[in-house]
């Protein structure tokens, strides 16, 4: 035992009512096995200050040290009574007090820390939290991006079979603009082509016969890209035939994608996937922590420790929001990676005050869930049938703009789609504090009222 | 001086069940205080009331000298439990659940080391609290709650599952403890362990308190007979019982079971003397009552829930 000892009676002897001095009544090696080396042990408790030294307990119950050793079995160490008049020797000047003060605060922040690490270093050890908390929805985010990274320019091949000369013609940034909407690849055989495009291996099939008419067939199982082909050839045909007829255009079109300017797949499914995400470890860690630290009793043995229910509360929070930021660093890292290029826009740090909020509001929800269910299964489930409902609602994995209106009024009051709407605002689309401030605001007031449930549905052990 | 423990007329009621049923006790300062009973009897209720995290139906108590319900503060750094049940944190190692404990009381690592090392296992510190035997897992709980240098200290059943050796070295560890100055209030099913740890005990049943004294005092309160037995074929059982009633030793019971000849007696000279006399004290054992006989004489030989 160390002098950190002294400090141990630091809280206690600043949460004596009556400020009695720890009587020191067994200064030194009194135990029989002297097991006790230091002289800091507190002895009998004489809340009355009388006797400080006198303290002997078995003496003033009256009590003879009525023992039996040949129960004892052989070799077994019997003391007798031990060392009564060990106990009063020596009592140690009372312990200074204006020093403990300060230490019982410390007390409450280093309940804080060493909570807050037991929090990280099972989460950590926890190899399937770690997988379906953190990798989990990276995987998604990565196959979604993967996924619909062309999705979003259909991108036609076609097979050209002999010499076309509209096509053949094109030079420069012309032939540049023609490549963008779709790939020729010139095929010497015809038959071939066209059972390719058949199959769907290729989209279109264009050749000129000698009259000079552009031949182009398709396939219609594709109607967009046939279409998209279409119009191109149909263009460069005109195109074509106005520069043959040597007078200069009367009308123009200039048409441009509305899709590039505005949003691409990764800036949909970065913030609705980083939600889903952060809803899950949130609500999760939250009920589970409860769940489980009630059933394994630990609820009920901190509640004997001079341990403050915010204490705790705050570390689990702590701990949660720690993980939620680390969640939403990777997966801005991976989103703005160049292979999927997310591009921030100007105030997309208020997805981070935004995203605190969120955890906070998720995890009142895992409170309530923790609160209700009486075990991990339990929790486990309620847990994943609000959290997936909710998700899709909120448009995590898909769009909810075509939905019917009365799935979009409910999805109006899931804190998750407001999370998701205005982290989607500040981080791709230009929003700024009027996008984030209200959302805030209102994922904290839903934590209040769902945290004040659940501490009315709170127990600290099953009945 | 104020008593460690005083409670007046405890109950607590679980729907049909009175699992506490007006108990009274003290318990002084410095004390090694036992409950015993059968299983169900209800000792762990009534350690969770005296502790304040039950609150009771009735009655009143107070731990070195204030009321332990609503909870505490101010008296949660000066006791230690160890409940039935051992409660450890998810994935920490036994050195990492004993340190977090530790530091919940402001207590440094280095304490919660030398803890760890005098219940015997500082060479499981790396191993997952979960993974521990029953027994190690029994020594961690204790450890545990003793950490914090508590004054008064509640162990329910603490050596439940513990092989000899670990029994008799935590039996060693309580009386140091004691012997320091700390009051120890702890649950048996163990007779022997109550009669050589307690200064007192209180046999308890269907939540009453059923008597209360120094173990030696209860047994002899008990005045029950003497079994004095030796090999048998030496002396016939006949023989012996003829020898007692011509000597007027009074009520003997003379048995014979081809292994062991044994007598019980309130007065055992006679006996001893007559066996003596015939040279038949190969094999000789004198077993008196036990805590054991006080035990089951008060609570009975059926089974408990
Ligand atoms: N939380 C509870 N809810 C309902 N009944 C309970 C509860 N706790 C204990 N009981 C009942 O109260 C009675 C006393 O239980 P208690 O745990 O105090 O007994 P015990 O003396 O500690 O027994 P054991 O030796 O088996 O540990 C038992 O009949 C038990 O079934
Ligand atoms: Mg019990």
């Amino acid at each position: 035992m160390t002098d950190d000892r002294t400090g141990v009676r630091g809280p206690a002897d600043g949460a004596a009512p009556d400020g009695t001095a720890p009587d020191g009544a067994a200064p030194d090696g009194t135990a029989p096995d002297g097991a006790a080396p230091d002289g800091t042990a507190p002895g009998g408790d004489t809340p009355d200050g009388a006797a400080p030294g006198g303290a002997v307990p078995r003496g003033a119950a009256g009590l003879p040290a009525a023992r039996t050793p040949a129960a004892t079995a052989p070799g077994a160490p019997v003391p007798g009574a031990p060392a009564p008049d060990g106990r009063t020797a020596a009592p140690t000047p009372p312990a200074p007090r204006d020093p403990h003060a300060p230490r019982a605060s410390r007390g409450g922040v280093s309940a804080f820390g060493s909570l807050s690490k037991v929090m990280v270093v099972a989460f950590l050890r926890d190899r399937s939290a770690l997988f379906f908390v953190v990798l989990f929805p990276l995987m998604f985010l990565v196959l979604f991006g993967t996924l619909f990274k062309s999705a979003s320019s259909p991108h036609a091949k076609v097979a050209q079979v002999g010499p076309v000369a509209v096509v053949d013609s094109l030079k420069g940034p012309a032939r540049d603009d023609l490549d963008k909407v779709f790939t020729v690849t010139r095929m010497p055989d015809e038959a071939e082509a066209l059972r390719k495009v058949r199959k769907g291996d290729l989209d279109a099939l264009i050749e000129q016969d000698g009259s000079g008419t552009v031949v182009l067939r398709f396939s219609a199982a594709d109607q967009v890209r046939a279409g998209a082909v279409q119009g191109v050839v149909n263009a460069l045909v005109q195109q074509a035939n106005q520069d043959a007829s040597g007078r200069p255009p009367a009308y123009r079109l200039r048409s441009a994608q509305v899709e590039d300017e505005s949003i691409k797949a990764i800036q949909f499914f970065t913030p609705g996937l980083l939600g889903w995400a952060i809803a899950t470890g949130a609500v999760f860690s939250a009920a589970l922590t409860l769940v489980s630290w009630r059933k394994k009793r630990l609820l009920r043995r901190l509640r004997l420790a001079p341990v403050s229910a915010g204490a705790i509360v705050a570390s689990r929070v702590g701990v949660s929001l720690l993980t939620g930021l680390v969640q939403t660093a990777i997966f801005i890292s991976v989103a703005t990676l160049p292979f999927f290029g997310l591009r921030l826009t100007g105030h997309w740090w208020l997805a981070v005050p935004l995203v605190v909020c969120g955890i906070i509001a998720f995890m009142s929800i895992g409170l309530v869930v923790g609160a209700v269910a009486k075990t991990e299964e339990a929790a486990n489930g309620m847990a994943q049938s609000i959290v997936l409902p909710m998700s899709f609602l909120s448009g995590s994995f898909f769009s909810m703009d075509d939905a019917p209106s009365w799935l979009k009024g409910i999805s109006e009051v899931l804190p998750l789609r407001h999370l998701v709407t205005s982290v989607q605002s500040v981080l791709t689309r230009g929003g700024g504090f009027g996008d984030a401030l209200p959302t805030m605001g209102g994922l904290l007031l839903f934590a209040a009222v769902l945290t004040g449930i659940a501490w009315r549905l709170f127990s600290w052990e099953d009945a | 001086m104020t008593a460690a423990i005083a409670a007046e007329g405890i109950r607590k009621r679980y729907g049909d069940i009175q699992a506490v049923d007006g108990v009274s006790l003290t318990v002084e300062s410095g004390e090694f205080y036992g409950i015993l009973g059968p299983n169900g009897a209800g000792k762990t209720t009534t350690l969770e009331i005296l502790e304040g995290i039950r609150e009771a139906d009735e009655g009143r108590v107070e731990l070195l000298g204030e009321s332990p319900w609503p909870r505490n503060p101010r008296l949660l750094p000066r006791i230690g439990v160890q409940f039935q049940a051992s409660a450890f944190f998810e994935r920490l190692t036994a050195r990492e659940t004993i340190r977090t404990f530790a530091s919940l009381y402001g207590v440094g690592a280095g304490t919660a080391d030398t803890m760890l090392d005098r219940v015997g296992l500082a060479g499981f510190g790396s191993v997952r609290a979960e993974k521990l035997s029953g027994g190690q897992a029994q020594r961690l709980s204790i450890a545990c709650a003793l950490v914090h240098d508590p004054e008064l200290v509640f162990l329910d059943e603490p050596t439940t599952g513990l092989d000899p050796q670990a029994r008799r070295n935590l039996w060693d560890l309580l009386r140091g403890i004691n012997a320091e100055g700390r009051t120890v209030v702890l649950t048996t099913h163990y007779l022997d362990e109550a009669e050589i740890l307690c200064d007192r005990v209180s046999v308890m049943d269907h939540g009453r308190i059923l008597r209360t004294g120094a173990p030696a005092a209860l047994v002899r309160e008990l005045d029950d007979k003497v079994r004095v037995s030796v090999e048998s074929g030496v002396v016939g059982a006949d023989a012996l019982r003829e020898a007692l009633a011509a000597a007027g030793a009074g009520d003997v019971t003379v048995e014979d079971d081809g292994t062991t000849l044994s007598a019980s007696t309130r007065t055992p000279a006679p006996v001893l003397s007559a066996l003596a006399e015939r040279n038949a004290l190969r094999g000789l054992e004198v077993r008196g009552a036990t805590l054991e006989d006080v035990f089951l004489h008060l609570t009975g030989r059926e089974y408990r829930a």
